[in-house]
């Protein structure tokens, strides 16, 4: 097991993303964030905690279920069972400039999906992608606008995320 | 146990009695992630895109087909519409010999109603296809127990230790057995309540209790379930005259003031207005008929998914 992200290293990407997400937006759109669950949802409400304090205006934070989106759920080879649970955003997304949040940006599959689910919801000015760990091998011409950290990776090892939230400490493995 | 570990194998929805309480929350917690594909602009998920579902229904239905219908089009599936009044049946076909030719076409998923019980068992037993019990018989009609529950559920927050009664022509009615099978499986206490000649010959099989008198039960109950009474499916008059059952068991507004102000007033449809509810009672506060309705969507979706979710992971 190796360490990717400490704890603190979290923090600063995360400070760094809202840095940057805020020098390439426009003032005329409004920014939105919205997390892909389940880690997304948790990096979101950080993200959007960070940029309601720069921007000293509340930045809406919703949270997205792609898991009817998902292009495995009829193939029997999925990884798992895909649990279907609530997509929550309380505004309305017409318009907006949204921030897409994931953990890991990998195929590409994920932010696809996610793609197609938020166009059956309205249809925003701009979807940006910000995911805390880049890593290389998209199957999907699908790239981040905003990634906290790049890394390239063996096809054998794979890049997990806690956050305290839901797993009692925040870091980035590899395993 | 969390939902991650709970994996769903059953390609089949044949009844709630069969099922654990785990495999009925988590169906209905299923249900809760579809609501809201009914709630937004673009009323569609690709989640059945290219499967075919088939609606084989051999009595008739209105509020069932309906809405078997738009889940299976709110998950972009191809929906067959079969009744026995438009189809070969009709020229003494058998329901094996319709059913494999329906297979044939490459369908993926039946939902079927039936007089006989057990048909859709038996189905289940002879195609490749799922098949979901929309009705058999006397038997069950486990979509109608589950959006019962799924709708008691999301307004109380949980069955559990809930005084439920169920009133009305029980012997002829499947909704009241996966009633009873899904609420008393979630923790629920369930009466039974009409007249002896409406109790189903084996009721002290079932883990209910029973009362003759709606009066006795009105005042102690969280939840009260109206039952059509299925004139349709019997041989003799049960009882003296429809204006004597409606004095001992219809739900009246004069009856509603004995009842606890929170209670939910329910039924499955279609209403026999003035006969077992008055029209002010059930289109009254404490009335949940039309969300009921409306909770049916989400839950037959979710149903779909998981029995084409399971069918995928068994090839």
């Amino acid at each position: 097991m190796e360490i990717l992200l400490s704890s603190d290293k979290i923090a600063d990407c995360i400070t760094n993303l809202a840095n940057e997400i805020i020098s390439k937006a426009t003032r005329d759109n409004q920014i939105v964030v919205i997390g892909v669950r389940s880690r997304g949802e948790i990096l979101a409400k950080r993200l959007a905690e960070v940029l309601s304090k720069k921007l000293k205006n509340k930045t809406p934070c919703g949270t997205l279920d792609i898991t009817l989106y998902r292009d495995d759920i009829n193939n029997p080879q999925g990884e798992s069972q895909p649990v279907v649970r609530s997509t929550e955003i309380g505004f309305n997304i017409d318009d907006k400039i949204i921030i897409l949040v994931d953990d890991v940006l990998y195929t590409g599959r994920s932010a696809r999906a996610a793609m197609d689910a938020l166009i059956d919801l309205g249809r925003p000015k701009a979807i940006r992608l910000a995911v805390l760990v880049e890593r290389a091998g998209r199957e999907f011409p699908i790239h981040a606008d905003f990634a906290g950290l790049k890394v390239d990776l063996p096809a054998d090892k794979s890049v997990q995320v806690n956050f305290v939230e839901s797993d009692g400490k925040d870091r980035v493995i590899v395993i | 146990m969390s939902k991650k570990e709970f994996i769903w194998n059953r390609k089949h929805l044949i009844g709630l009695r069969e099922l654990s309480r785990e495999e009925i929350e988590y169906i209905l917690d299923t249900a809760q992630g579809f609501e809201q594909v009914s709630t937004r602009s673009i009323k569609k998920a690709p989640t059945l895109r290219g499967k075919v579902v088939v609606n084989l229904f051999f009595e008739d239905s209105t509020r069932t087909r309906n809405s078997f219908t738009l889940a299976a089009n709110r998950l972009s599936a191809d929906v067959i519409e079969f009744t026995q009044k438009s189809s070969s049946v009709s020229k003494g076909e058998t329901l094996l010999d319709t059913a494999r030719n329906l297979e044939a076409m490459g369908i993926d998923i039946v939902v079927i109603r039936h007089s006989a019980g057990g048909a859709p068992k038996f189905l289940s037993r002879n195609i490749n296809a799922c098949v979901v019990n929309a009705g058999d018989g006397y038997c069950e009609h486990p979509t109608q127990g589950l959006l019962d529950t799924f709708t008691i559920r999301k307004i109380k927050g949980s069955l559990e230790g809930l005084k439920i009664a169920i009133v009305g022509d029980i012997a002829h009615s499947r909704v009241a057995r996966s009633d009873i099978y899904a609420m008393t499986k979630l923790g629920a206490e369930v009466t039974l309540v009409g007249p002896p000649t409406l109790m189903p010959a084996k009721v002290s099989q079932l883990p209910v209790q029973v009362s003759y008198s709606l009066d006795a039960v009105i005042g102690q109950v969280d939840v009260i379930n109206m039952l059509r009474i299925q004139f349709e499916r019997m041989g003799t008059n049960p009882f003296p005259s429809i204006k004597e059952y409606s004095h001992y068991f219809g739900l009246t507004v004069e009856r509603m003031k004995k009842a606890k102000k929170d209670i939910l007033v329910m039924h499955p449809g279609p209403i026999n207005r003035g006969v077992e509810i008055e029209s002010e009672v059930a289109d009254g506060t404490n009335s949940v008929i039309l969300q009921q309705v409306t909770n049916g969507l989400a839950v037959r979706m979710a149903v779909l998914f998981l029995v084409n979710q399971a069918a995928m992971a068994k090839e």
